[in-house]
């Protein structure tokens, strides 16, 4: 069984006085044991939410929550806050985008860590900041003993990001939720963290879900891709069959419109058409169409189901997929 | 494949399905504050307050049923004169110890309250804004010189903050003697370096915000772009500001005729004034020191309301 | 002659203190010493990680910041010494597209207003009505519905508020456009649209870009010249597909092997150059190379006192590096130029150091003692340094030089490329 599995997950927004917003809609993947699975997308496409509903922290007023989500046979979505606390930190982590502001800017690193330790591995004193000390080092962070002591501000960003890492798996959590972890790092900080992440995951067996927006962090990075549009999963697909036959037409489109660095010069892109903001219900159609170039009738039908057209295990949410002779215009 | 099919018809079924419809004239964030205010209750409640106190404040003195000075000698009030008489039929406030009747001194008493809390604030929102507009622009635009000017405002309007401002009203007051008048000047001239701070600090943030720069890289000239990109975006604390300080200036003018700063004419009643007349009986009569103190309370509360519910909906970061 | 041409140019950023009187009391140098020239109808790219001054040299171009030194000759002129009503007008040949599209245009101007008011500063058309027209060209132009114009930022899409920043741009038919980070604010899929636009506009219009970007990918695909800016300076400046074939400088060949590539295959076959610790501060850059202190190839001379001029090393591939030929040739200290081939296992070599160093990480925290600012050569791995050396325990009596950094490494490389192999075999689950 898998460690963690999500099925038909929706979060609905529901603020008085304004329209209900539906973040996610039915989003459904798996998580296997010392497994890198990503979700993909932009912004909007509710993979943030997802991240924030399987960690218990969306707000209970205001958010209604839907399906179900399993972690070790446990349904996180209906856990009580407190069990979900004992959960979170020892065996669930967090990695977030900003590491500035999800750290206390008031308290000393090593405090921050040592607080981990002893509320989940009742370790103290001594014993917690050598351990504490340990963990900065295993991260990377040079001089250890002299981080402890400093405050977030004075740490670089890579840093402190590698210093969000070490509290995160500080109790060696079973599973590692990483969002956007490298967005706010230039490239060369960005490289290190990644290199960190894969070791965390061949060397514990940490499982690691990956959300981020960039495909190329996805292809070095992760073993199963889930690509989300507009709150569902469009395209399922293991990374090397996703990036060698993107078969929904959002991902094929994405793929085709990223300047990559290794493609020869001149080429124009071939942009996918209009904005996120020119979407369509799910349950009235495919949420691409109005931006798809091969939507029909069919597409404004309801939602379509996932099938696999290419290969087993690829599985796809679209009715004219785009297949070997689809490639080729009508 | 049925790619190709009734393309018409994908058009058509497609713009239905598609909810975002666009408009084609825009809605200025102003406009959309506008709309968020009418959807919040707090702006709701503070409208209405302020509403009846103005609308008091405009009408009061000609549906006062006795004049603001007319004794009532014929009651029990003069047998036992200054002696605070309680409801009653024809007086709803009662009578206070001169015999005048104390719901008709309310009603002319708003109009003065209403027009020190308006004048008080305008003075100090005028001469604040003029003051800050001119150190905001010196210390975004001006250059070294420029910040120079501003380093030298902002020192004077700090030295003027350290006061404590009901001690520099009253020393105002005490210069300029005793009206209506002085207590205006005096509760407007507190407010002055609020303001002018509050406005220098919002154009300085917004000096700093990218298109103040795209507007100097696309060449427009300084003074349009303080007057045309830096000063509208500036504004909505000190509109905010202006609803707030309009229940301070009540209270603190309130507070000055209290002290007996305010107008000595019988003729023209105004709350604090009254206020500082039931003093003497308080122990007695505590109610003809209420009506006035609720007046001031509630005035207060709804300027207070409906400041901060803009606030709420001047929030830059509400933007949607 | 170039259109543009940034001559030695210096910005440097006052450190102010002081309660009552602002007493400077250091500099931050933003931009130390750029030249560089971008001829008519070229597209210049910079790139660079954040820090390395590459927009403040954007801005600088424009005179949006003061230029401490140096002259921008535009078009025979120079701009930096230019009085400021001249350089206004100015303003209208050289424009700017901003990385932020919605803090960039004035929140409560529409459309209209926005676009317009640069044309009257500039005195284009002679009436509101006659500008209106033009802005309606320009809008059909940039792909924006001519309804756009009463509307208000907030009312449009991120892709769509950079075409109206473009348009900003276009109204004033500029022959030189500055775009800093013009696509790195917006969502993928939209990126594209934007870029492809830039480029058909400079096609039909001949305008010349300053694409400024921290996307190695993005600059390559729409720059005919990359330059590569490190803390302030250039370090290397080509031909875009002379860069991407072949980076000289350590600097940029460490970048370019840190950009993701959306490509499994391409992905686990790369070699990825790890680059140690962070940024140096601009406000006190090292002496000498500014790279010294992150450098893979750092030499024990040179390096660290003499600042390398950027010098051309044929076919206008130039690089600010003392040892670019000797790199090239592989003839620079043979003991690095191994560590390098290895990089391939460089994930393997750390992770193995970091088992075994598990149990017994007391042994290495001193090893790490010195400081990050302290000039010392920090080889590519050295951020596992500390596990290495425990790691290679026999040689820990040594640790004290920076020599012994090298043998340390070499041996771990030598190790790490046996442990390549060796997860080569046990390939990973895919």
């Amino acid at each position: 069984m898998s460690l963690l599995s999500v099925e038909e997950l929706s979060v609905t927004f529901t603020a008085r006085g304004r329209k209900d917003a539906t973040a996610v809609d039915g989003v459904s993947f798996e998580v296997d044991q010392g497994q890198v699975v990503g979700l993909v997308g932009e912004s909007g496409c509710g993979k943030s939410v997802t991240s924030l509903a399987l960690m218990g922290l969306l707000p209970r007023k205001g958010v209604r929550i839907g399906g179900r989500a399993e972690f070790d046979g446990q349904n996180l979505l209906t856990m009580s806050e407190r069990k979900l606390r004992d959960l979170r930190g020892s065996q669930l982590a967090m990695i977030f985008q900003d590491p500035l502001s999800s750290l206390n800017p008031v308290v000393p690193i090593g405090i921050q860590v040592t607080e981990i330790l002893q509320r989940h591995r009742g370790l103290k004193g001594e014993k917690a900041r050598k351990e504490a000390a340990s963990l900065l080092d295993r991260v990377g962070i040079p001089d250890p003993a002299r981080r402890l002591k400093e405050y977030p501000h004075q740490l670089s960003g890579g840093m402190r990001q590698r210093a969000l890492i070490a509290m995160a798996v500080a109790c060696a959590p079973r599973l590692l939720i990483a969002d956007e972890p490298t967005t706010a790092l230039d490239v060369t900080i960005q490289a290190q963290i990644l290199e960190l992440l894969k070791e965390l995951v061949d060397q514990e067996g940490t499982a690691l879900l990956m959300i981020t927006h960039d495909l190329g962090v996805v292809a070095g990075l992760c073993d199963e891709v889930n690509v989300l549009y507009a709150g569902r999963a469009v395209e399922s697909a293991g990374r090397r069959e996703l990036f060698a036959h993107p078969t929904h037409p959002y991902a094929h489109g994405l793929l085709g419109s990223i300047p990559r660095l290794d493609a020869p010069r001149g080429e124009p892109l071939n942009p996918i058409r209009g904005s996120i903001n020119d979407k369509i219900a799910w349950a009235d159609g495919c949420a691409f169409a109005p931006r798809c170039d091969h939507y029909t009738m069919e597409c404004l039908t309801g939602t379509p189901e996932l099938t696999e057209p290419r290969a087993a295990g690829h599985q796809v949410r679209c009715v004219n997929p785009v297949l070997p002779t689809a490639e080729v215009p009508a | 494949m049925t790619i190709l099919t009734n393309k018409a018809d994908k058009i058509d079924r497609l713009a239905e399905l598609t909810q975002s419809s666009e408009a084609v004239t825009g809605t200025s964030l102003w406009r959309e504050a506008f709309r968020r205010m009418r959807s919040s209750k707090m702006a709701i409640i503070g409208a209405v307050i302020i509403g009846a106190f103005v609308l008091v404040a405009i009408i009061g003195p000609w549906v006062a049923p006795h004049g603001a000075t007319a004794q009532n000698w014929r009651s029990e009030v003069f047998p036992n004169q200054g002696k605070f008489v309680g409801m009653r039929g024809e007086n709803w406030f009662g009578l206070d110890h001169l015999g005048r009747d104390m719901f008709s001194r309310w009603l002319v008493g708003a109009r003065q309250t209403l027009l020190v809390g308006v004048v008080s604030m305008l003075i100090g929102l005028i001469v604040g804004a003029l003051v800050g507009v001119l150190s905001g622009a010196a210390a975004t635009l001006g250059g070294k010189a420029g910040q120079r000017v501003d380093t030298v405002i902002m020192r004077f309007t700090d030295i003027m903050l350290s006061l404590p401002s009901l001690l520099l009203a009253v020393s105002i007051a005490a210069v300029l003697g005793q009206s209506l008048t002085t207590v205006m000047i005096a509760v407007g001239v507190v407010q002055i370096p609020i303001f002018a701070r509050l406005l220098r600090g919002s154009m300085l943030v917004q000096g700093g915000a990218d298109y103040v720069l795209a507007a100097k890289a696309v060449g427009i000239r300084r003074k349009r772009i303080v007057l045309t990109q830096i000063l509208p975006n500036s504004l909505s604390p000190v509109i905010v500001q202006a609803t707030l300080s309009l229940a301070t200036a009540i209270i603190e003018a309130a507070a000055l005729s209290y002290l007996g700063l305010g107008n000595p004419d019988p003729a023209v009643p105004e709350w604090g004034v009254m206020l500082s007349q039931a003093q003497r009986f308080f122990d007695n009569e505590p109610m003809m020191a209420a009506y006035p103190a609720i007046g001031i309370i509630i005035t207060a509360l709804g300027f207070t309301l409906l400041g901060e519910a803009m606030r709420e909906a001047l929030d830059p970061k509400l933007r949607g | 002659m170039s259109l543009l041409e940034l001559d030695d140019i210096k910005v440097h950023f006052p450190v102010k203190k002081g309660l009552f009187f602002d007493r400077t009391v250091g500099h931050v140098y933003a931009v130390d010493g750029v030249s560089l020239s971008i001829e008519a109808g070229q597209t210049y790219g910079l790139v660079g990680e954040s820090g390395c001054g590459k927009t403040t040299l954007g801005r600088a171009v424009l005179r949006l910041n003061d230029i401490t030194d140096g002259g921008v000759v535009f078009d025979g002129t120079d701009l930096a010494k230019l009085p400021g009503e001249e350089m206004r007008a100015f303003r209208r040949r050289l424009q700017m597209v901003f990385q932020d599209p919605l803090g960039s245009l004035n929140p409560r101007q529409n459309i209209e207003s926005i676009l317009s008011e640069g044309m009257a500063a500039h005195g284009i058309g002679k009436d509101q009505a006659e500008r209106r027209e033009k802005i309606k060209d320009i809008l059909a132009k940039v792909g924006l519905p001519s309804n756009a114009l009463s509307r208000y930022p907030h009312e449009f899409s991120g892709g769509q508020r950079q075409r109206i920043g473009i348009a900003r741009a276009l109204v004033l038919e500029p022959d030189v456009i500055i775009c800093d980070e013009p696509v790195s604010a917006l969502d993928v899929s939209v990126q594209a649209q934007v870029i492809n636009l830039l480029e058909e506009l400079q096609e039909s219009l001949g305008l010349t870009y300053l694409v400024i970007a921290h996307d190695l990918a993005v600059v390559r695909h729409i720059s005919d010249v990359i330059g590569v800016m490190y803390l302030g300076g250039l370090v290397e400046e080509a031909p875009s597909d002379a860069l991407y074939a072949g980076p000289r400088h350590p600097y940029t060949k460490a970048l370019m092997s840190a950009v993701p590539v959306p490509d499994p295959e391409v992905e686990d076959r790369r070699e990825r150059i790890l680059l140690h610790g962070d940024l140096p501060s601009p406000a006190n850059p090292p002496a000498g190379c500014r790279f010294h202190t992150r450098c893979p190839w750092v030499q024990e001379t040179k390096c660290a006192t003499e600042r390398p001029p950027l010098l051309d090393t044929g076919d206008g591939h130039k690089v600010a590096c003392h040892f670019t030929a000797e790199i090239e040739a592989g003839t620079v200290k043979q003991t690095l130029a191994t560590g390098i081939e290895a990089v391939v296992g460089t994930e393997t070599v750390a992770a193995e150091a970091v088992e075994v160093s598990e149990g017994e990480t007391e042994t290495g925290a001193p090893a790490a003692d010195a400081p990050e600012k302290e000039p010392v050569t920090v080889p590519a791995q050295a951020d596992a340094g500390a596990k290495e050396k425990t790691a290679a325990a026999e040689e820990t009596e040594e640790k004290a030089s920076d020599a012994t950094d090298v043998t340390n490494e070499t041996a771990d490389v030598k190790k790490g490329t046996a442990d390549a192999t060796e997860k080569a075999e046990g390939s990973p689950k895919a």
